[in-house]
């Protein structure tokens, strides 16, 4: 009786792991934020890190987004490989110069001189009840510009294997981490595949409707689809793991055969990546949609503090169950 | 001789007034001096100018409002003449965009506007695909009908009337023209169609057999034989293929049959079926039973009536099942040339071409006749080439002699 | 790098080197024309490009570096080939005394694909691997964390270069400034922060923007070593720069020095400067860093009107060489305009 013996970690662990064998690998590859050293990193992924590897490879910043994000900017551009942590999507937008002024266009600028390898992380999301400025998915918004790339591993198999391929990447890429996630525990075979962060990937298949999601709207598509199938529904769910640039491959294939699809996005749905997708499909498979693509994102409001308020403003399986059985072309 | 330009300073100044000189003509000035002050929409700036020399005219007035790039004095200079910028900027083009804002904006093609006008409103709510799969099946959108609340029409409610068309097709109930026409509940017909298609192309070694048929002889007798009858009556050169046809197989029976069970059954009954163009789509085969026991005459009665049933959907189980053979013809079509695809079991497909005039050696010399390509196609497990020539061998005769019909 | 050792224990165990190198008083006849021509080069290309933006042949926004060019040669000419620059949008003159071809520079100016950046960049964005010339950049501020950064991987890899950063004085009003000096202080970063003040940020008076004038005493509230110095005076700029480049280098430590000077020109092209008085750029040009360095050549004997005509003569040629080459210069094909959004062949990504 030989079975391997499939690790579970949590998708925290997987995270640290990645990095402790970027680490291990890359002499040039460093992890820099705030309170990532002593603190062990906000959320904990990088407990322990800084006794293995040493203050010159784990440093904790001041807080100055800005200005570490810039340094890490600069450290690439010049040769290093360094992860920057800044502690939520919510305060990256004190980085936002760095991130969109510099680090996208540094290369397109230079005419091709210039290319910036660098790997941002941050956790990103809400639900936790910590209220407007702590709450916010704006990975949409990073998506909307040339020269970044995004991904939003939801499975401990990608928050364990997106990130070398980030780090090797010659352009600046972005990782967000919803920190829902954290917790998550799952098998991992092996000593963690490397996964490509080109592809979406299809996590349920189904004839009836396209579920496109990504993140933590994962686990809250297939538990919809699950009780969509009970009500004679089959569902396909597709994690979009890449934002920038988009699958379109897979996306296009699925709804072709589907006929329908529904995009589950915690961001808010004007302008958000749920529209571009919506769109897209639009433009390529309008003479193949049975019916209008569906959104269901967050609502429109800044996240409020009170438990019963924040949950309604976030989308919900009961909610994507609801909107797509709502869908006139579906049989039953 | 060196031109001084009104200056541009940014891309949206498009002019500015010149308040005053600071220089007359006679004047000697050096490269960096500031020869006079301009007024623009950000205010009084200094305008220099760019080489040595000698203010030999000054063309601009004071108050003068000058658009950028237009030439404000005129100055001798000395040394370097020539600057090496001596292409003129692309000023014509640029200032010709930078048009004093007169509103000179873009006016929206009005042939987008006309666009929009023609296209037709559809006043029928139907999702995109199930609009393309009624143009698929060759349904009539308006006659569906949704199931849905908002009344908007879906794929499945395609689906449905297909379904349904396909089962009360036929006021005689015994009549079960969706069971020949789809296999399976619910295929349309263009499916199996396309069923039967792929099926005999994979599975039947077609052969091709071309005889271009002179039918001056059958067409004469055919317009003499109508000058006699009245236009409900008149016969017509389909009808005598059929019954040529059928006259023929009675010669050459081998052609006239199925293929079953790895073998050739050779019919006694001539059934030919001929391959009838539904107006919304697909197609129809009826049989016109025993017609090489039928006149002329019953044949053209047979084929007028079935081809008016056949465009009702009101045809009998046993007429469509039971072609032994079959002709297509699209000679109304235009095309000149027919190689067709057998439908199984039936062994051999009879394409018929346009009736053109084409040149022909005609007793020693050319002439031009009517001529009527007829192509064969054979089935090569049931028989070979040499059968396929000697039926078309015989249907020419047939039509050499239209009188013996 | 040691981020979190005490910065005492550093001090200690690195003894802090005073310089010993003399002051220059006195230059040598070649250094000095060499100094001189460097300055009269800078001067030339922008007066060139000031009347090459009137005749619309480069658009966009336009930064002159006219009365300032002795900081950027001062400075510069104490650097090395390993060391990067960071520098802002009136970095014409920085670009060419690294090294960067006028030519290039001059077809980057056009738009031209021959130019510096490919003529992606325009004056605002001038860049240059081989010369370790980091930009050219629009945003205020926005150099100094790249360059402490460039800084960190230079010192963890040994390479005893720096990073030198040029910016205006508005950009010690900017958050992004304080964060790189605490940070650039924090970890003993080798940059040489070269605080160029010419006393107006844009429209905005030095004096009613800043709590605080004295920015050496602002830096050095950053626990930083910091200098003042006449940024009119090349000799003034050469070895005070001389003195911080190499306290940089050996000590891994950063460095921050004020370069007082003035620009002659607007801030920008279309700017009326109401901002300032025709009389206070009078004043300024007597103090005018080539005229008085070409006297005080002339006083010692190491220039006279033929070789001061010579290298008139040199430096005009190179414009004119400069802008033939510009006016000759190809557009790049409009197929090529995805280019260089993503590192991969195929870039059109989204």
């Amino acid at each position: 009786m030989t079975q391997v013996a499939k690790q579970t970690m949590t998708y925290r662990q997987a995270i640290r792991e990645a990095m402790r064998e970027a680490m291990l690998k890359d002499d040039r590859v460093f992890l820099m934020g705030e309170d990532v050293g002593r603190y062990g990193g906000c959320f904990n992924v990088s407990e322990g890190m800084l006794e293995e590897f040493g203050n010159e490879r784990i440093i904790d910043t001041p807080l100055s987004e800005s200005g570490f994000t810039g340094c890490g900017i600069g450290a690439a551009v010049t040769g290093m490989r360094p992860i920057i942590e800044i502690m939520t999507i919510n305060f990256s937008l004190l980085a936002a110069d760095q991130i969109i002024n510099t680090a996208a266009i540094l290369q397109y600028m230079s005419g091709g001189q210039f290319t910036v390898p660098i790997v941002i992380r941050m956790a990103t999301g809400g639900g936790k009840q910590l209220a407007a400025q702590h709450s916010r998915s704006l990975e949409g918004w990073y998506a909307h510009i040339p020269g970044l790339k995004i991904l939003t591993p939801a499975t401990i198999e990608d928050a364990r294997g997106m990130l070398w391929p980030a780090l090797e990447d010659p352009d600046p890429v972005l990782i967000f981490e919803n920190s829902t996630l954290y917790n998550s525990e799952g098998p991992l075979s092996g000593n963690g595949q490397v996964v490509d962060i080109e592809k979406a990937k299809i996590h349920r298949e189904g004839a009836d409707v396209t579920i496109l999601t990504y993140g933590i709207g994962l686990q809250k598509s297939l538990k919809a689809a699950e009780e969509l199938a009970n009500q004679g529904i089959e569902a396909e769910v597709i994690d979009l793991r890449v934002l920038r640039p988009l699958d379109n491959e897979t996306i296009f294939t699925s709804v072709t055969k589907t006929g329908r699809a529904a995009i589950v996005d915690e961001g808010w749905k004007s302008g958000g990546i749920s529209a571009e997708i919506s769109a897209r499909i639009t433009e390529e498979l309008f003479y193949d949609l049975d019916d209008p693509v569906e959104r269901i994102c967050g609502m429109e409001v800044p996240a409020p503090y009170a438990r019963h308020l924040e949950q309604a403003s976030l989308p919900q399986p009961e909610q994507i169950v609801e909107t797509i059985k709502k869908m006139g072309g579906l049989h039953g | 001789m060196g031109k001084f330009i009104m200056p541009s300073l940014g891309s949206q100044m498009i002019e500015a007034k010149l308040i005053q000189w600071h220089v007359k003509p006679g004047d000697t000035v050096k490269k960096g001096d500031i020869i006079g002050e301009i007024d623009t929409e950000k205010g009084l700036i200094d305008i220099e100018v760019f080489e040595d020399g000698v203010i030999s005219k000054l063309v601009a007035k004071e108050g003068e409002v000058i658009p950028v790039g237009s030439v404000m004095a005129v100055i001798n200079g000395e040394g370097k003449t020539e600057k090496v910028t001596a292409k003129p900027a692309e000023t014509p083009k640029e200032s010709a965009k930078n048009v004093p804002g007169n509103g000179k904006q873009k006016v929206a093609s009005k042939k987008q506007v006309a666009k929009s006008k023609e296209v037709p409103l559809h006043r029928i709510k139907a999702s995109p695909l199930a609009r393309r799969v009624t143009e698929d099946l060759g349904v009539d959108i308006s006659k569906v009908k949704s199931s849905g609340k908002t009344g908007t029409i879906h794929r499945k409610d395609v689906e449905a009337y297909v379904q349904q068309q396909t089962a009360d097709e036929t006021f005689e109930k015994e009549l079960d023209m969706a069971e020949h026409i789809s296999k399976a509940e619910g295929k349309s017909m263009r499916q199996s169609i396309a069923a039967a298609m792929s099926q005999s192309n994979k599975e039947i070694p077609h052969y091709y057999l071309e005889i271009e048929i002179d039918m001056k002889a059958a067409l004469d007798w055919l317009s003499n034989e109508n000058q006699n009858r009245s236009v409900q009556e008149r016969l017509l050169p389909p009808m005598m293929l059929i019954k040529a046809v059928a006259n023929a197989l009675t010669e050459v029976p081998q052609l006239n049959g199925f293929w079953t069970d790895e073998t050739m059954h050779i019919e006694e009954g001539i059934h030919v079926g001929f391959a009838i163009a539904l107006r919304q789509g697909g197609l129809v085969i009826p049989a016109i039973l025993n017609a090489d026991l039928k006149s002329l005459d019953e044949i053209r009665g047979d084929f007028v009536n079935m081809v008016s049933r056949a465009r009702e959907g009101h045809l009998r189980s046993r007429e469509i099942s039971s072609a032994t053979i079959t002709i297509t013809s699209l000679g109304e079509r235009g095309a000149e040339k027919v190689y067709g695809v057998i439908y199984p079991p039936q062994v051999a497909l009879i394409g018929l071409g346009k009736i053109t005039d084409r040149p022909r050696a005609v007793d020693g010399s050319i002439g031009i006749r009517p001529t009527l390509s007829v192509v064969l196609a054979g089935d090569h497990r049931a028989t070979d080439g040499h059968t396929g020539s000697r039926f078309l061998e015989k249907l020419n005769n047939q039509l050499q002699h239209p009188e013996s019909l | 790098m040691n981020p979190h050792h005490a910065k005492k224990s550093i001090i200690m165990a690195t003894k802090e080197k005073t310089t010993t190198v003399k002051k220059k008083t006195s230059v040598d006849k070649d250094r000095g024309l060499h100094l001189l021509k460097q300055m009269m080069r800078i001067r030339q290309l922008e007066e060139k490009a000031y009347e090459l933006y009137t005749q619309e042949k480069i658009r966009g926004f336009l930064h002159l570096y006219d009365g300032e060019e002795a900081v950027a040669v001062g400075v510069i000419e104490n650097l090395q080939k390993k060391d990067s620059i960071i520098a802002t949008y009136r970095e014409h003159g920085h670009a060419l005394i690294r090294g960067i071809s006028m030519e290039s520079i001059m077809a980057e100016l056009y738009g031209k694909a021959e130019g510096c950046s490919g003529g992606r960049g325009g004056s605002m964005h001038l860049y240059d691997k081989a010369t370790n010339f980091l930009g050219g950049s629009a945003i205020v501020g926005n150099g100094l964390p790249m360059a402490i950064g460039v800084a960190m991987a230079n010192k963890y890899e040994n390479k005893q270069a720096i990073a030198c950063c040029f910016f205006g004085e508005g950009a010690v009003d900017e958050g992004e400034f304080h964060e790189s000096l605490n940070l650039a202080s924090l970890w003993n970063l080798p940059v040489l922060f070269v605080c160029e003040n010419n006393l107006y940020s844009m429209g905005m008076p030095f004096e009613l923007a800043e709590a605080e004038t004295n920015l050496v005493r602002k830096a050095k509230s950053y626990d930083m070593e910091a200098d003042s110095v006449d940024g009119m005076d090349i000799m003034a700029v050469l070895n005070a720069s001389e003195k911080a480049i190499d306290y940089v280098r050996e000590n891994n430590k950063p460095y921050f020095l004020e370069c007082k000077t003035y620009r002659y020109r607007a801030h920008s092209m279309f700017d009326p400067e109401r901002y300032r008085s025709k009389q206070e750029v009078q004043e300024w040009k007597k103090k005018d860093p080539i005229t008085t360095f070409a006297d005080y050549l002339k006083q010692e004997n190491l220039l006279d009107k033929k070789e001061l005509d010579k290298l008139t003569k040199q430096v005009n040629e190179e414009v004119d060489a400069a802008v033939e080459f510009a006016e000759n210069g190809t557009d790049e094909p409009l197929e090529d305009i995805t280019k260089y959004v993503y590192s991969d062949s195929n870039n059109e990504k989204s």
